[in-house]
């Protein structure tokens, strides 16, 4: 009979396991562990959203003129900033619902941060268009609406759809996120003893209450949802490459545009949910929940993103040789020797020489290594999507149009502060709510114990 | 049970399991032994549950469908009926230039199916819903964290026997769930 005891016994550690969980998880918001240093980096944080707000009251008074920008360099810091933050954002909706419906089970170690990290960053670079409108408060101009001069507008203009695609991100990863947290806020509710928490939480739950015709729904919901969000990250991207390919703009009208976007989305959001993947880890003492094996795999997510987008990137000037159009051959080489070599060169160095070392299994095991190699695929990143904008439109078609271009003072600091923005309700997320999915990861344990056992007790 | 003027009938009578195993067992009894009225509590989805207790509910998916096809309709007609309205020719372009509207078409499409999927679940769901009968069972805040629970309802025809059956399936305990308000 060593088999029933030896089933009894291992039923008795997944039943541990659970409420080890699900303590864990729930713990944190309840009875955070290190509140010094959550403080530590939530004052800056609020110092940088403090910077948000005087670059933004700035720019509001004087209007965008108090950005470096002028025309051919209409884009800047702005437009830079909106493709750099929705592209980390990217990466969270794919961990969260490719790897759901592959049915990749360490993907519930990483899929709640990483969703959060998604919203922030799409608030983040959705301020950026409103803001550079000029006059930001007439931002209703772009919707559709009846008005009493009979304007609609432009729909076949890539700016209108901007607008659909973004706002459109942003409900669908609010609305992905919460209902993949609700189970997880019941269970927070339930073990919360203040009087204040059980109500707050117990709002935010809804009043979950684990029932099986709820939980048969919840999952059609949040499989389809996760089916639908998919494509939506790659047309949402490709649509902002469009934004640069729909406009006659040497070095932007390369057909490798959607994909190389997307793709290089996708890459610098892995690097980001790699950095806070490794510094929540160790803050929160989660080594038991995002294993060395979690940062194996998204240090191959890493290498595998990132040499897509160096291909990207040998695509886009094999395109150039290629075609041989003479402002073209000039633009690339002024990406390489110009005055913004430096983008163009920290793009390629950042982005891709550090990478390499995650060939090795030890150095993507790594929590330190894992951490530098994304913090410099996300500065390179940024380097790329700057290269792109500004390189191409100071160095346009002929000569008479070439004029240089600087980031003044106040496009700096708007950048500087947007940090601020999304750390901000980032660190609020991660002191006040589950940062992994506890319901996830316990679903995962019964499910791997089914499939090692064979459903024993079911017979 | 506190004193009521009104008696109501009771919510159902609950069980309480350590394993999700334990609970599909039971479900598959009481489904044989011909109990209908049945609901179940487990602290993340069971698959093998689903099927037990006999769920074939696909509302949501086609609800998706039909979010979807009215966004994407939505967003198709809109463009195709403001550039009719408000004709703006550029370089003699078509006015209704198919390849230029799928975007647009696209994202509300995408919005209109998850509107629809989310909000769908959550109505026939009846959530949110901040009280329930079954947050007066004692140890029912374990349904969150590593316990399973099933209910039979008191409108079941069965009833009766309800409390004798789930007692002989090897619970934790069986527990009485009174109704705390009104009948649904």
């Amino acid at each position: 009979m060593t088999d029933a005891t030896d089933t009894q016994r291992a039923d008795t550690q997944r039943a541990a396991a659970y409420a080890h969980v699900t303590a864990e998880v729930t713990g944190i918001p309840l009875h955070y562990p290190r509140p010094r240093a959550w403080w530590l980096c939530f004052l800056p944080a609020c110092g940088l959203l403090a910077v948000f707000f005087t670059a933004l009251g700035v720019l509001l008074w004087n209007g965008v003129g108090v950005w470096g920008l002028n025309i051919p360099v209409n884009w800047g810091f702005d437009i830079v900033n909106y493709i750099w933050f929705l592209g980390i954002g990217h990466a969270g909706t794919l961990i969260s619902a490719m790897l759901l419906l592959l049915n990749v089970h360490w993907r519930n170690s990483l899929n709640r941060f990483a969703e959060a990290m998604t919203l922030f960053a799409v608030v983040c670079a959705g301020l950026y268009p409103l803001m550079h409108l000029g006059r930001p408060w007439l931002f209703y101009w772009v919707a559709p609406y009846p008005n009493s001069m009979t304007l609609w507008p432009q729909f076949k203009s890539p700016l209108t759809w901007d607008f659909f695609a973004v706002l459109t991100y942003l409900t669908v990863s609010a609305l992905f996120w919460y209902i993949g947290i609700v189970p997880d806020l019941a269970a927070t509710r339930d073990r919360a003893r203040g009087r204040l928490a059980q109500v707050l939480y117990g709002l935010g739950a809804l009043g979950w209450r684990g029932s099986a015709h709820h939980w048969a729904r919840w999952g059609q919901a949040y499989r389809l949802t996760a089916a639908i969000a998919v494509p939506l990250v790659v047309s949402v991207h490709s649509e902002i490459s469009l934004l640069l390919a729909a406009g006659p703009v040497p070095g932007w009208s390369s057909t490798v545009f959607p994909p190389y976007f997307v793709l290089g989305a996708a890459f610098s959001g892995f690097a980001v949910v790699s950095m806070i993947a490794v510094v929540l880890r160790g803050a929160l003492g989660l080594q038991d929940l995002v294993r060395p094996l979690h940062l194996d795999m998204l240090g191959r997510l890493l290498l595998a993103t990132g040499l897509m987008t160096a291909y990207g990137y040998a695509a886009e000037v094999f395109d150039t040789l290629y075609g041989g159009e003479k402002p073209e051959l000039s633009l690339l080489a002024d990406r390489l020797t110009g005055p913004f070599a430096w983008s163009y060169w920290g793009a390629v160095i950042a982005n891709f020489a550090p990478l390499q070392l995650l060939w090795w299994r030890g150095v993507r095991r790594h929590p330190l290594a894992l951490f530098l190699i994304g913090f410099s695929a996300m500065v390179g990143m940024w380097c790329e999507r700057f290269m792109l904008l500004a390189t191409s439109l100071h160095h346009s078609w002929v000569p008479s149009s070439w004029r240089p271009y600087t980031p003044s003072f106040w496009e700096v600091a708007l950048f500087a502060g947007m940090l601020g923005v999304f750390l901000v309700p980032f660190l609020v997320f991660v002191r006040f709510l589950p940062v992994i999915s506890a319901f996830e990861v316990k679903e995962a344990l019964f499910e791997e114990s089914e499939e090692k056992g064979g459903g024993h007790a079911g017979a | 049970m506190p004193e009521r003027k009104v008696p109501l009938p009771p919510f159902g009578v609950m069980a309480e399991f350590d394993d999700a195993e334990h609970l599909v067992d039971a479900v598959k009894r009481a489904r044989d032994a011909g109990f209908r009225r049945l609901d179940a509590y487990t602290p993340f989805p069971v698959a093998d549950l689903t099927e037990a207790l006999g769920i074939h509910d696909n509302r949501v998916p086609w609800l998706t469908l039909a979010g979807g096809i009215m966004g994407a309709a939505a967003g198709f007609g809109l463009q195709v009926w403001s550039n009719l309205d408000y004709p703006i020719p550029v370089g003699g372009r078509p006015l209704v230039a198919l390849p230029a509207t799928l975007l647009i078409t696209f994202e509300l499409t995408v919005l209109g199916a998850v509107l629809s999927a989310i909000l769908g679940m959550l109505v026939l769901n009846r959530l949110p819903r901040l009280h329930h009968p079954v947050f007066g069972v004692p140890d029912f805040h374990l349904a969150s964290t590593d316990k399973f629970f099933l209910v039979i309802l008191g409108e079941d025809a069965r009833f009766g026997e309800a409390a004798r059956f789930l007692g002989d399936l090897a619970p934790v305990r069986v527990v009485d769930v009174p109704q705390t308000e009104g009948p649904e």
